[in-house]
């Protein structure tokens, strides 16, 4: 595949004669990635595009679209899954917003701050199967804090795992991944406040309230809406987690297209997962989008590129 | 500069608060995981941990997920950054439609792209082999957006341009002004990405747990289902494991923090 990388280089170097094929055989070195994109990223995006458009035979059609925008299970799930997603976003952002603000008041580079650093870092990772464990070994059947609810206050909902398996439950464990994503996004726009402003708005008589209120928040405000969207994303496409922790295939719509994609029940439907998928992709898009256009305001001032 | 009072308290409430949500559950695993197995016993026992290396599929699918992961990272290594540094170099006018397509995967879900790609892994297992190891392909895909994140930033940073027309007049080929001169100065970005990918490789669960192949995560989860304690103690190895190694991993800021540590 490197071989194949480099057959444009002969030219580039000057040694073929003509000036329009130096200009062109340079897109040969792309052919070996486009091949792959081509097949890994391109082929399963517009299976899932086209699909959507298809009926069970192949024909064009929206018919599997309006079905599924009209399901009630399908509506149910989609509803659950947005309300999860910007409910844990929003927590998400301003837990780890907080943290990431606590940690810059530290000592920069101090032994607490990279180990915070590194932890987020593996804990914003830390989605699916190890943290449905975790939660599992801490608020389900027999955990730490189950056991020790289970003593200290026996008619707390935290005695009884049941509450772990709901749309609180899922909430709780997604916004322990999104803490430390959001510390991860937003600690670079904090570190790139300038002290300078602090510095003369205490100059000009201001105090600390009216510090945040006026320039700090308002500064702020665009990167912490791009870094909510970017959680809210998170969340959105999740699925190991809430696969691990709950058997119900429509409670969310990650679990609903894996359930129509892979049923062993002889009612996998790839039509209906296609569709799902198509919904899905849209959201995500329209979050992406926003975000983009906050980034164009938040890179005026953060001198980033 | 000392801070003042109120931000001192408001710091550490915040740390407090936000600390404790993360680090009970890493606790609680640690105590889970040391449970003695009969309910009436007392005491800890590290006897979960200890049959960790006694479990053939987990070894199996660790070693199946690093070579996974080392596939990725060579494809990074001889695909991604020698594309996106030509494209930097010779084909100024794809600069834009190749960032699309590096971001692309931000707006697929890995539950979208499991979708459209099961057909080609079915076709694949068929033909040419069921090795988890194919999955690579689509893993090096799902971080192309990190990748190139950390690379463009990396390559914006140097003027491989001024580079690359120096070192051609020193009479150098393109292959080693790609991989001898322009490569080297932008490491910290290749090993920055390359770190997320070993980090996605062996966390990933969505696509080959619905694809039916057998990686570290999917045992994970089979071994949860029959023995728990099992189970949480090797989650909360590989999480300790992953921290260690990125505590350790030495940029110029970081070697100089590691040493104070140790000297004191």
């Amino acid at each position: 595949m490197t071989q194949l990388q480099y057959k444009g280089t002969g030219s580039a170097n000057g040694r073929t004669g003509s000036r329009y094929w130096r200009g062109k055989s340079a897109y040969l070195g792309v052919v070996p990635f486009l091949l792959v994109s081509g097949i890994f990223l391109l082929y399963p995006t517009w299976n899932v595009a086209s699909g959507a458009f298809q009926d069970k035979h192949g024909k064009f059609s929206t018919s599997v679209l309006k079905e599924v925008f009209n399901s009630k299970v399908a509506r149910h799930a989609f509803a659950n899954s947005l309300e999860i997603s910007a409910k844990t976003a929003i927590a998400g952002a301003i837990l780890g917003g907080l943290f990431a603000w606590a940690l810059v008041n530290g000592k920069p580079g101090g032994y607490f701050y990279r180990v915070a650093v590194a932890l987020s870092s593996v804990l914003a990772q830390f989605g699916g199967v190890m943290l449905t464990f975790a939660f599992l070994a801490t608020f389900g059947f027999n955990g730490l804090v189950a056991n020790i609810a289970l003593k200290v206050a026996p008619h707390s909902f935290l005695a009884d795992s049941s509450w772990l398996y709901g749309k609180f439950g899922i909430s709780v464990l997604y916004t322990f991944f999104q803490i430390p994503l959001m510390v991860l996004v937003f600690l670079p726009t904090l570190e790139n406040l300038k002290p300078q402003w602090r510095e003369a708005s205490d100059a000009l008589g201001g105090k600390a309230h009216e510090y945040w209120v006026r320039i700090g928040i308002p500064i702020l405000t665009p990167s912490f809406a791009g870094a909510a969207l970017l959680l809210f994303v998170n969340s959105f496409s999740a699925y190991a987690t809430a696969a691990t922790l709950i058997n119900l295939s429509d409670f969310l719509t990650p679990l609903e297209i894996a359930t129509a994609l892979t049923s062993e029940t002889g009612g996998a439907n790839p039509a209906e997962a296609k569709s799902l998928s198509f919904f899905m992709v849209v959201v995500v898009i329209i979050a992406m989008t926003f975000y983009a256009l906050l980034r164009k305001r938040v890179s005026r001032w953060e001198q980033r590129r | 500069m000392k801070k003042k009072l109120p931000v001192r308290i408001w710091r550490w409430t915040i740390i407090t608060v936000v600390g404790t949500y993360l680090i009970v559950p890493l606790y609680s695993m640690y105590d889970f995981s040391t449970k003695p197995f009969g309910f009436q016993d007392k005491g800890r026992t590290f006897r979960a941990w200890k049959i960790i290396p006694g479990q053939p599929d987990l070894i199996a699918a660790i070693s199946r997920s690093l070579i996974t992961a080392a596939i990725v990272m060579a494809l990074i290594l001889f695909l991604i950054v020698p594309t996106a540094i030509w494209v930097h170099l010779k084909l100024p006018a794809l600069r834009r439609p190749f960032e699309l397509l590096c971001l692309l995967p931000l707006a697929i879900p890995a539950i979208v792209i499991v979708v459209g790609i099961a057909p080609l892994y079915r076709w694949i297992s068929i033909h040419l082999t069921e090795s988890p190891i194919t999955l690579s392909g689509v893993y090096s895909m799902l971080i192309l957006p990190y990748t190139y994140r950390s690379l463009s930033a990396a390559l914006d940073a140097v003027d491989i341009h001024t580079l690359a027309e120096a070192a051609r007049t020193l009479g150098a080929d393109t292959r080693r002004v790609i991989f001898g001169i322009i490569m080297p100065t932008i490491k910290t970005g290749i090993v920055n990405g390359s770190f997320i990918a070993i980090a996605l490789v062996l966390g990933e669960y969505t696509i080959s747990n619905i694809l039916n192949y057998k990686t570290f995560q999917v045992v994970i989860a089979q071994i949860g289902r029959t023995n728990g304690n099992v189970a949480v103690a090797v989650s909360l190895a590989s999480i300790l494991f992953v921290l260690v190694l990125l505590l350790l991993i030495p940029t110029k800021k970081r070697r100089s923090a590691v040493l104070d540590v140790d000297l004191v």
